[in-house]
């Protein structure tokens, strides 16, 4: 059986709490809905009017004493869920204090923009961090509201331009997770996913020391075409890529995207093959997509194509 | 007895007269409650087929991962559109047309105090719903921003279609009428009842609909505000709800809240009201806890008002705050239970007769139930976190929604057919039509709060092939193939009843209020007598002289 996702695989310290208190309630309610359901179920079988019986039931009009009892047991139930409530959210939000927050999420139409600001890292869509560490993730947005979701590791929280908003989250399984956002955002909404990919601490490290270093702008042969291109046409309007004079933030940062695992906020994996598919007519795969069709011919679509594959 | 005041003026023009024009101008220029709440059932009846379409064309696009049947844009407009129509042109407008067509009769009166605002309230509702729907013909197309339309998505720079603001617009209108409804229901019901009608003995049905209409009276006004003001923003350049320009994105998301939630109660609470009257008479018992039951509206309507913020635990405004409407939401299922248990004690040693209304009306206790329990799983806000903006949510309200406020309906409409039109539905066919929407319904939704926990995120044209999600969702999408069949068979139904259903009589039922004390269809004065009110059912007072419901009552 292939693994199921969501709330039936936990793989966070917050999401153990959330999952553990949802089945309590599932629990508690499937025995509620089991009595009434068992309750009216007798009700048919036994109280059906037989037929020829044309006398009225006894006219029953109601007992205080039952009422009093059927209003006390739910608050009681009420009670009991609330306290768990308040005990689980103890658990999922401890006080931010006057920390700085270990990773700043960017929602915009329709991808993600993700900055590390105590390293300097920026990259997109994918998020690495690392196994076991009490992260606290600050979310913003540059638009209209979204919201960061990725189910097995964290809360629901919604990036709102103007009103930034905070999360925990500490990781307890390696793995990749993917997530999506989950507030109505316009017309890509569907196709607003993330991949968070959380690794032992080495890994990540070494990633971050990978991220950090510039790549070399290719000067020769089609990559160094591409990259003539890449600052010609208006790709650097809306891009960046460190250690060019593209420095723009409507796109995502494309600094290492042949580092990445998929392209369009996971639309396409990312291969050379999807790359070329995606500059040709990005409208193709992404309809409404804030990235134009550039009407490029297939000669400049192989040339840059070549300069993204260098950026390593 | 004591002389009773006038507290509604008496017209001293005379109303225009019915039937004085035959055919279609009696009824467009009709200010009779009857017609005009027969107008809003036929009117309710063609948005439910429009909307259900929509669902259908919804369900179509899902039914396997990465389908390309309608683009993002059209899915878009689809599900806007069709939690729009269902919620303000189906479930609401409906419960107001039962409303207006049974409250006078309920209480023994000739008509609404105030029937040519009644008639105003209707065609406002039309009107409104004509707008939106004029919005697919222009060119931008319908509006695409979801029903709740957040700012700043629905804002000009964001949405540059016109379809929000024929929405915004539309809605204002029917909002009016709403407003007016509420006010015309709660004067008729306070100043117009029959001799011998005390609070006390008011049928359930008016207790409900007198609770829902305050609610109109009191929330609608905040949505229309925000309308006004979101139209301020898209047309004039107002920076109300844009933070870019010093407005704020989340105060429409308090307004439309403030209005939105409470408008839940405002599609349910009539539709208790269906229930608490079909499952005595079909029990042939009085309804059990009188008292509990209207109270418990009441407490309910009361509680409603006071719980907006669990549809934005999300939003980030703070534990504390969080925490407290928590409270509050959970609050309310307290009233809530005590109704369902009300419900079941009234069946609880009766003779029940399991005629289509009464086959509903038991769905509904069982199926309301679930969409309860799982509101209640939600108003824990860890829980709305892992949920919330997924499929289970859809599930959540589609069990409250349509296994509930549609499935009392549907009760209702089997209920009350032979009074509005003389003549009996179909049995078969009825039964038919329950079977199949039993099925269907539970069919396309149960499955839902799966997909939901596994992390499908609902408004998405479309999504991942993930395991399993494919065919959960085709499981869905046949139950909503399923559910499109059993509304034809229900509107074949009417159709054929209308034509060559059984004669009813004025009380096919042996029923107990006083709409079935006079012709079926009414008269136009409505009563010819209006039976003696000596307790909460009159008609069993009359037939039982021997053990009336109040022994010592004296007539008035
Ligand atoms: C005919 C059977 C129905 C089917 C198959 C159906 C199906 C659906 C589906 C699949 C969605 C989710 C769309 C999305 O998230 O992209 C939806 C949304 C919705 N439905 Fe239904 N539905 C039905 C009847 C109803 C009824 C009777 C009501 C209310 C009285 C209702 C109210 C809503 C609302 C308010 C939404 C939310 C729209 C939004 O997200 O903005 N539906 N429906
Ligand atoms: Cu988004």
């Amino acid at each position: 059986m292939e693994k199921l996702g969501g709330l039936f695989n936990p793989s966070s310290l917050e999401m153990d709490a959330m999952t553990d208190l949802t089945v309590y309630i599932i629990v508690i309610s499937a025995a509620i809905l089991g009595i009434i359901a068992f309750a009216v179920a007798y009700i048919i079988i036994r109280y059906r009017k037989k037929p020829g019986d044309d006398t009225e039931p006894y006219q029953d009009f109601g007992s205080l004493k039952l009422e009093i009892v059927w209003t006390a047991i739910p608050v009681a139930i009420v009670a009991v869920l609330f306290l768990l409530t308040c005990s689980t959210m103890n658990v999922i939000q401890p006080p931010v204090k006057d920390h700085e927050p270990d990773l700043v999420i960017t929602g915009h139409q329709w991808w993600w923009e993700i900055y590390y600001p105590k390293s300097g890292v920026v990259t997109a869509n994918e998020l690495h961090i690392p196994l076991g560490k009490y992260l606290l993730i600050r979310l913003e947005s540059i638009d209209v509201i979204h919201d960061f979701w990725v189910p097995e590791l964290a809360r629901k929280i919604d990036a709102v331009p103007g009103h930034p908003n905070y999360m925990w989250i500490e990781a307890t399984k390696p793995g990749v997770y993917l997530g999506a956002c989950a507030e109505f955002c316009g017309a890509q909404h569907a196709n607003m996913r993330i991949r968070v990919i959380v690794e032992n601490e080495e890994e990540f490290k070494e990633w971050e020391k990978q991220q950090l270093v510039i790549p070399a702008t290719p000067r020769a042969g089609l990559a160094g075409e591409g990259a003539k291109l890449f600052q010609e046409k208006a790709c650097m309007n809306c891009h960046t890529i460190m250690g060019t004079a593209a420095a723009a933030n409507v796109g995502p940062n494309l600094t290492h995207l042949n580092k990445r695992q998929t392209i369009g906020a996971g639309v396409l994996t990312n291969s050379p093959e999807n790359l070329a598919k995606w500059l040709t007519n990005p409208q193709k795969y992404k309809q409404g997509s804030l990235m134009p069709n550039m009407k490029l011919s297939d000669n400049d679509v192989q040339a840059l194509v070549a300069y993204l594959e260098a950026l390593k | 007895m004591s002389s009773r005041i006038p507290i509604v003026p008496e017209n001293t023009e005379p109303l225009p007269r019915l039937r004085e024009n035959e055919g279609m101008l009696s009824w467009v220029a009709s200010v009779d409650h009857k017609q005009i709440g027969i107008m809003y059932l036929i009117c309710c009846m063609v948005f439910f087929l429009i909307g259900g379409l929509e669902a259908l064309l919804i369900r179509i696009q899902l039914a396997q991962p990465e389908f390309g049947f309608l683009s993002p844009e059209v899915y878009n407009q689809m599900f806007t559109m069709h939690g729009t129509t269902m919620i303000f042109f189906v479930v609401m407008p409906f419960l107001i047309g039962v409303g207006v067509y049974l409250v006078p009769l309920m209480i023994g009166a000739r008509d609404m105090a105030f029937p040519r605002l009644n008639a105003l309230s209707f065609w406002l509702f039309v009107f409104g719903g004509i707008l939106i729907y004029y919005s697919f013909l222009t060119q931008s197309g319908a509006p695409d921003v979801g029903w709740f339309a957040y700012s700043p998505l629905s804002e000009k720079p964001f949405s540059l279609n016109k379809g929000p603001t024929y929405w915004a617009l539309g809605l204002l209108a029917t909002g009016i009428g709403s407003v007016a409804s509420g006010l015309n229901n709660v004067v008729t019901i306070l100043t117009m009842r029959t001799p011998g009608m005390t609070m006390r003995r008011l049928p359930l049905f008016v207790w409900m609909i007198l609770v829902t209409s305050f609610l109109l009276i009191f929330v609608i006004p905040i949505i229309t505000s925000a309308f006004a003001m979101m139209l301020l923003d898209r047309l004039l350049g107002a920076t109300f709800f844009t933070p870019a320009h010093g407005g704020s994105a989340i105060l429409w998301q308090h307004f439309f809240w403030g209005f939105g939630h409470p408008e839940v109660y405002i599609l349910i609470l009539p539709a208790f009201g269906i229930i608490s009257e079909v499952i005595p008479v079909f029990s042939r018992k009085p309804i059990y806890g009188y008292e509990f039951v209207a109270g418990s509206t009441v407490a309910i309507g009361l509680l409603s008002l006071g719980v907006w913020v669990h549809h934005m635990f999300a939003v980030g405004l703070g534990d504390v705050t969080n925490l407290y409407f928590s409270f509050a939401s959970m609050l309310i299922a307290i009233p809530t239970g005590v109704k369902v248990l009300n419900w079941v004690a009234t069946m609880w040693g009766g003779k029940i007769i399991f005629a289509t209304p009464m086959l509903f009306a038991t769905a509904f206790i069982i199926e309301f139930v679930i969409g309860g329990l799982t509101g209640v799983a939600i108003a824990s806000v860890p829980i709305d976190w892992v949920v919330t903006d997924s499929y289970f949510i859809v599930a959540h309200f589609h069990y409250a929604l349509f296994g509930g406020s549609l499935f009392a309906i549907f009760a209702g409409v089997y209920y009350w057919f032979p009074k509005f039109t003389g003549r009996m539905m179909s049995e078969t066919l009825g039964k038919w039509h329950f079977w199949l929407t039993v099925i269907g319904f539970n069919l396309t939704f149960f499955i839902q709060h799966f997909l939901g926990m596994m992390g499908m995120p609902r408004r998405t044209y479309t999504y991942h092939d993930f395991p399993y999600w494919g065919s959960m969702n085709l499981i869905s999408t046949i139950g909503a193939i399923v559910l499109a069949v059993s509304v034809l068979v229900f509107v074949w139904n009417i159709l054929q009843s209308l034509k060559r259903g059984e004669k009813a009589g004025g009380n096919p039922w042996n029923a107990w209020t006083l709409e079935w004390a006079t012709t079926s269809p009414p008269a136009v004065h409505n009563f010819d007598l209006v039976p003696p009110v000596r307790g909460r059912r009159p008609l069993w007072d009359l037939a039982h002289p021997d053990m009336p419901d109040e022994p010592d009552a004296k007539v008035v």
